[in-house]
């Protein structure tokens, strides 16, 4: 029995191509009947994300399966199919890696073991698993786990979003009771308030110099806004600052966070400073219940997790080769005569 | 056998404080149960240990200043137990641990020096003495969660937090943590104190000047702390201070009183 894989991914098909082969939910059950009908196939699992569409098939003919596979899928997108294919154990060895997040985009993400997940127990569902397809994808399962808890591949944040996510959680752990104040209505720091807003954050208030570009972003992130003369009293009832304008010259400063700073008690005030020229006076800093991070400080962070994901690849890849040595150990005894008896 | 309840509970600290570190050096320090069970285990063996020289002492067994080591560091056990799933601070296990097996060796390698006659139980001063040390150990523990808030906070405000910054707890959890201990540590503190004073048997003067002390620190670090005078920062400091004071007053105070 061999195991094949084939497919296209972030790194071989641009995004609109990606588009067109991906597989909605509600049309995977028929696309795997189909692909089981192929001469051959035994089993197929069809795993489809933003970055990729794979098929996973067990089969006694890869050659003849794969070529029908290309029909499949050239008939549903009206274009040919610019598949890579792998076979035993090179396919064993691509679905570990891509369950570990080895393969992903943004190496180590964890979103994509769920993914796999999913796609097997939609093939179970089906009744397209096999159960050759089944000891594999169980495997996949372990092997993530196992990379996951002994490698640091997932260690640390790598966006300057998730960064600011995991420092705010340092500072005040749950965030769901906090206030977000926004000064300047820029792309980065809006896509940070929406990552703490991902966290459950209580609210979100934005503060601009055009107050019709605060409404505007105020209501696309369903937040309120003020204007900007107000800010500064604002600011006493925020936990986190974001702060990206265009302005001249400081604009956070020590003499202007102190009296904030006296009249709310224990509570912290985390300042993400996402301007250039920088907003905040670095002096903050030093102010005790004061956290201030700026876009070098954020980018180096999430520099740091990728440089460690990335020194970790090597034990992760030997840990999945001994793991496809388990498995190839295993599927061989299936066409072992003693074994069989 | 005694002493291989000892020696097995300093084992059981030294796994913990060894897992710690070498997961730590691994970068893949995860709260999990190994150190909770560790801990435990410790704890267990402390209690026991206690327990039968409790029963040969028929008395509170805190007569010298090793068996006094041993009791506070099982105390700070207890809490680190008590509070340590509450609070999710599972990494105070790596800082408990060290300070309790410091505890233990030195009560181990210290002298047992002259040890009090029990001279009839008197209930009040039993009550005192561990009292005094239950609360010693919640405010060990509120030191170990001020020097961890310390820790965490150099780490958020560099640029360049390390490894450890992950597995630390957030800032504002370790604030309220030390806060509750001292309270928790207070109270008791102030029990045994009271209790002391209705014991029939005469306490020397110089420890009683030696706890007022303390316990006035304690009573203005709380005060400072809880009406807002004092910073989250400046309270770890103090609990931090003021527990080394007392631990460095201990022998002091213990010395004085067989002398007295």
């Amino acid at each position: 029995m061999n195991i094949l894989c084939a497919g296209i991914n972030h790194r071989t098909a641009r995004l609109d191509v990606r588009e067109r082969f991906a597989v909605a939910p509600e049309e995977a059950p028929a696309l795997l009947c189909d692909l089981r009908s192929v001469e051959g196939v035994s089993g197929a699992v069809v795993l489809s994300t933003c970055n990729r569409v794979e098929i996973y098939a067990s089969s006694l003919c890869p050659v003849r399966a794969l070529d029908g596979f290309r029909e499949i899928l050239s008939a549903r997108t009206g274009m040919e199919a610019p598949l890579y294919h792998h076979d035993t154990p090179h396919a064993v060895r691509h679905l570990f890696r891509v369950a570990s997040g080895l393969d992903s985009m943004v190496i180590g993400e964890t979103e994509i073991l769920g993914q796999v997940k999913k796609a097997y127990s939609v093939a179970s569902e089906a009744g397209t698993a096999t159960r050759t397809m089944h000891k594999l994808f169980q495997h996949a399962f372990r092997v993530a786990k196992s990379v996951r808890t002994e490698t640091q591949i997932t260690s640390g944040p790598t966006s300057v979003g998730s960064v600011a996510v995991e420092l705010a959680e340092k500072i005040f752990g749950d965030l769901r009771h906090l206030r977000v104040l926004m000064l300047g209505a820029g792309e980065i720091s809006e896509r940070t308030a929406r990552s703490l807003q991902s966290r459950g954050v209580r609210s979100t208030v934005v503060s601009n110099r055009t107050y019709e570009r605060a409404a505007q972003l105020a209501a696309e992130i369903g937040g309120m806004a003020i204007h900007f003369d107000h800010w500064d009293k604002a600011v006493a009832d925020a936990d986190i600052l974001i702060s990206s304008t265009n302005a001249d010259g400081r604009l956070v400063t020590p003499e202007k966070l102190a009296p904030v700073m006296k009249g709310r008690g224990e509570r912290s005030l985390f300042v993400i400073d996402l301007a250039v020229p920088r907003d905040a006076d670095p002096a903050i800093n030093d102010m005790e219940g004061v956290f201030l991070h700026d876009v070098d400080s954020l980018q180096q962070i999430a520099a740091e997790s990728l440089v460690i994901r990335q020194r970790e690849v090597e034990r992760c890849e030997s840990l999945i080769e001994s793991h496809v040595g388990g498995f190839m150990k295993w599927l061989q005894s299936l066409h072992d005569p003693e074994r069989q008896r | 056998m005694e002493r291989a309840a000892l020696i097995g509970s300093s084992l059981c600290y030294l796994f913990a404080l060894g897992h710690t570190l070498f997961s730590l050096f691994k970068g893949r320090f995860r709260p999990g149960r190994f150190n909770v069970a560790a801990v435990a285990a410790g704890a267990g063996l402390q209690g026991w240990y206690l327990t039968l020289l409790g029963s040969q002492l028929h008395a509170c067994p805190i007569r010298t200043l090793p068996q006094v080591l041993v009791f506070l560091g099982w105390s700070m056990a207890l809490f680190y137990l008590a509070i340590g799933t509450s609070y999710r601070l599972s990494l105070m296990g790596a800082f408990t641990a060290p300070v309790v097996l410091l505890l233990q060796v030195a009560a181990v390698f210290i002298p047992a020096g002259k040890i009090d006659p029990v001279r009839g139980v008197d209930p009040w001063i039993e009550t005192h003495a561990s009292l005094s040390l239950v609360a010693y150990g919640a405010l060990g523990l509120s030191c170990i969660a001020g020097l961890m808030y310390l820790v965490q906070e150099r780490q958020l405000k560099s640029r360049r937090p390390s490894a450890i910054f992950h597995d630390l707890p957030p800032v504002t959890t370790l604030a309220v943590t030390v806060r509750r201990l001292l309270v928790a540590g207070f109270v008791v503190l102030t029990i045994g104190f009271a209790a002391g004073f209705l014991a029939r048997t005469p306490i020397p003067k110089v420890k009683i000047c030696f706890s007022a002390l303390i316990w006035l620190l304690y009573a203005g670090l709380l005060a400072d702390s809880l009406s807002g005078r004092l910073g989250n920062r400046r309270t770890a400091q103090g609990a931090m201070l003021v527990f080394l004071l007392a631990l460095l007053l201990l022998p002091v105070i213990q010395r004085l009183s067989t002398l007295g």
